[in-house]
């Protein structure tokens, strides 16, 4: 019997909450009854550099999750907080899959000193490459929603559109997952991203 | 109920389902989140110990009190913790003594990549490697069983992959636990040579017993699906082999790694003709393998370096690899930086200008070695800097002495750099050592330890008194600088650095990552004033860029530190809103 599995990365910039992501996609997941692995990031890696999470997950209960690492051409999905860093994972996407990509550019330090160049229009060459691409401006759309801490959940939206669970469970595992107070501006957060949804 | 933990909560969790009454831990990435984890059931008396020895010799106490207990750690706070592990194993337990080790290959956060196992052999102690999170709260309920039952310490050993991912666990209720009764009893306790004696020849015939614990107990197991090859594998990597080879070759999956199943290899090599032995690091099962007469791939095939994945071993077997798109430009490097505001970026940016060397040490300034601030000459471990400063000036004399710093971090302090200092006093080294004390213990994730005067439920407790305790060690100048003000660091310095005999210098602030610190408004660059010298560059803050030849500062970012300003010749950074 064939082991139907889906991997999907999730990539960005140390802070900007990648983990988040990961864990509500995980949740999402777990609430359908299928077998769920995600792979975390902490420690020295946290600190403004470049972070990766992973998550795979059954198509059916009877899929089995082996390895929680995601590698490259397997990934059916990447999820990228920032521009450059979508370039960086490029390699992890299986043929056919989607990058969804916040447009938001972040200079790693070598950019900063001057000593390495951040790429023009990072994006668009991804794009010539005849990739299925999904971008949206999050930052602009968390602002949007009240908060620029937002971003994550924004991104989780437009992830969301891609992955075949109904919105309810989506905005139910975000309800659960974020601090109580939060709860309002996430669920406006995780609107703008899931109805910002453009294919190019 | 079934959630989907992280390796390390579901370890937490079996502590919490075996009855576990004491967890004492110092925290390393991957271990941290375990004694986090067990320290929100209020049914554990959880803390954290200033190292890993200490945190050893408490759950050692623990568990002779009758106790089942429990210390987690890195794989190289095990380094620290190796003394008292060793005769632990002589003595063995009362109540179960559990010693929980993340090793990291990789190194994604760590400053060397040993393999712990090497432990287990050393000390002659069982050592349990799960998989997946559901063995990990599996193997730590075995782990005091197994304790009890064969009178042993026994380690449990994560690697990050199994430590920091989430799988499913289903959750059971605790077990409670009498405590076990308390017996006077030296010969089992008191290591004299003449006590020692006789158990170490116990020791020897416990491992006898517990190799046979480890054929028979269905820890290891063979998956016979019929192949010629046979793979023997443990911990994450078995998992990876599933995921490549799935069903076509036969395994022997190992849940035990020392000591490990004679009788189980000899079967798989029966049922097999070709084995691999597929394990990250240090080719300790396949040295076993080979030392019984059974040939096996194993290095000859696998890297020794670094952490594997499916990838490594589809690679290493000759297996197709699926196809991958890449651009075509060159991708810089994203590396850790340290975060906006942190008080530690001054301190490095004052010690470059002054072209000192530094003796650097583990935490979140380790950074403070990256580009553009590169002020770092060493590290080697935990508490080094100060000691091996002392060396450094001892060696080169007088004039390295005005040329020469330690920098230390307030946690990192405690765990091991006091013993340094007092040697700095004693054998009269006029040596400066800073102390970052941001009043936390950043790297691992905000824990805090014996300077913040909260224990790790959050209750208020004593605080170590840093500037007391240098002078009673007998440091004579002791100093504390805010590391903000960047005029009066230098001079600071400068002062310390030509004075006679041994200084400290506490740079004291707080983390800006802690909720209780207030931000201030973002800066904003004049670019009227700016006339792009990229002189605030020079401070490696990740909110400040320039973009068409001017500064300009990530509003979403800065959290309005003030360093970079005192950096500007135009005086063009400023608050922008009148402020000030």
């Amino acid at each position: 019997m064939k082991n139907s599995v889906k991997s999907v990365i999730i990539v960005g910039v140390g802070g900007q909450g990648t983990l988040l992501a990961s864990r509500v996609l995980g949740s999402a997941m777990l609430s359908q009854g299928v077998d769920v692995k995600v792979s975390e990031v902490h420690g020295m890696s946290q600190r403004g550099g470049s972070v990766v999470t992973y998550v795979r997950y059954g198509v059916t209960p009877e899929d089995k999750v082996y390895s929680p690492v995601i590698e490259p051409g397997e990934a059916d999905v990447v999820l990228s907080f920032e521009a450059l860093e979508a370039a960086r994972f490029l390699p992890y996407l299986k043929e056919g899959g989607a990058v969804v990509v916040n447009t938001q550019q972040m200079d790693p330090m070598p950019v900063v000193t001057g000593v390495a160049k951040y790429p023009e229009n990072i994006l668009g060459k991804i794009a010539e490459k005849g990739v299925r691409m999904i971008r949206l401006d999050a930052l602009k759309l968390a602002e949007q929603a009240g908060s620029v801490k937002a971003v994550n959940v924004v991104l989780i939206g437009a992830m969301a559109r891609r992955l075949q669970l109904p919105r309810e469970v989506w905005e139910e595992t975000v309800r659960k997952t974020v601090p109580p107070k939060f709860i309002d501006l996430n669920l406006r957060a995780f609107a703008l991203g899931y109805e910002a949804f453009t294919e190019e | 109920m079934k959630e989907l933990l992280l390796g390390n909560e579901a370890v937490a969790r079996g502590l919490y389902e075996a009855g576990v009454k004491v967890v004492s831990s110092y925290p390393g990435t991957p271990s941290t989140e375990i004694t986090e984890a067990a320290a929100k059931y209020e049914e554990i008396y959880c803390e954290w110990a200033p190292n890993e020895k200490v945190a050893m010799e408490v759950a050692a106490g623990a568990s002779m009190g009758g106790a089942r207990s429990f210390c987690g750690m890195k794989h190289v706070g095990l380094n620290v913790a190796a003394d008292p592990l060793f005769t632990m194993s002589y003595i063995g337990v009362n109540g179960g003594l559990v010693i929980g080790v993340a090793d990291d290959p990789g190194l994604h956060s760590s400053q060397n990549e040993q393999d712990s196992r090497n432990y287990a052999i050393g000390a002659k102690v069982p050592m349990l490697e799960p998989s997946d999170s559901a063995e990990c709260r599996d193997y730590a309920v075995m782990a005091y069983d197994l304790a009890e039952k064969f009178d042993t310490p026994v380690i449990l050993r994560l690697t990050t992959r199994v430590a920091h991912s989430r799988s499913i666990v289903e959750e059971r209720p605790r077990e409670e636990r009498e405590l076990l009764p308390y017996e006077k009893n030296p010969a089992k306790n008191v290591m004299l040579p003449a006590f020692a004696k006789p158990k170490h020849v116990k020791v020897e015939e416990r491992l006898v017993a517990l190799r046979n614990w480890s054929e028979t107990s269905g820890i290891n197991k063979i998956e016979d699906n019929g192949s010629k090859i046979g793979v023997i594998a443990a911990g994450a990597v078995y998992e990876y082999a599933k995921e490549v080879l799935g069903d076509t070759v036969s395994y022997l999956k190992l849940g035990m790694v020392h000591p490990l199943p004679d009788a189980l290899i000899r079967e798989l090599a029966e049922k097999t003709e070709e084995i691999y032995v597929i394990e990250e690091l240090d080719p300790v099962i396949e040295n076993h393998c080979k030392a019984m007469g059974i040939s096996v791939h194993g290095k000859d095939v696998f890297p020794l370096c670094d952490e594997f994945s499916q990838s490594v071993i589809a690679r290493c077997m000759g297996k197709e690899l699926p196809a991958s798109l890449s651009v075509e430009e060159q991708i810089p490097v994203r590396p850790p930086v340290m975060c906006c505001g942190c008080p530690h970026r001054g301190v490095f940016y004052v010690l470059k200008k002054n072209k000192v060397y530094v003796s650097g040490d583990i935490g979140c300034y380790t950074l403070g070695a990256s580009a553009p601030l590169g002020a770092m000459d060493t590290c080697i471990c935990m508490g080094a800097s100060v000691s091996a400063l002392h060396g450094y000036n001892k060696a080169r004399g007088a004039e390295a002495e005005k040329k020469s710093v330690a920098v230390i971090g307030d946690s990192t302090f405690i765990h091991s750099g006091i013993t340094g200092l007092i040697d700095i006093a004693y054998n009269r080294s006029n040596s400066v050592v800073v102390i970052l004390d941001n009043s936390i213990t950043g790297m691992t994730g905000h824990q805090q330890n014996p300077t913040t005067g909260y224990t790790i439920k959050g209750d208020p407790t004593a605080a170590v008194d840093l500037e007391a305790l240098c002078k009673a060690v007998g440091i004579g100048r002791v100093r504390v600088c805010d590391p903000y003000d960047l005029k009066a660091f230098d001079a600071a310095l400068k002062e310390e650095l030509q004075a006679d005999g041994p200084s400290v210098i506490i740079s004291r602030r707080p983390c800006a990552l802690l909720k209780y610190v207030k931000h201030k408004p973002s800066l904003k660059v004049d670019p009227q004033k700016c006339i792009g010298c990229k002189a605030c560059l020079g401070i490696g803050c990740p909110a400040i860029s320039v973009r068409d030849g001017k500064a300009v500062i990530d509003h979403t970012q800065c959290v309005g530190c003030g360093v970079c300003t005192g950096l500007c010749p135009k005086g063009a950074i400023s608050s922008g809103e009148g402020e000030e």
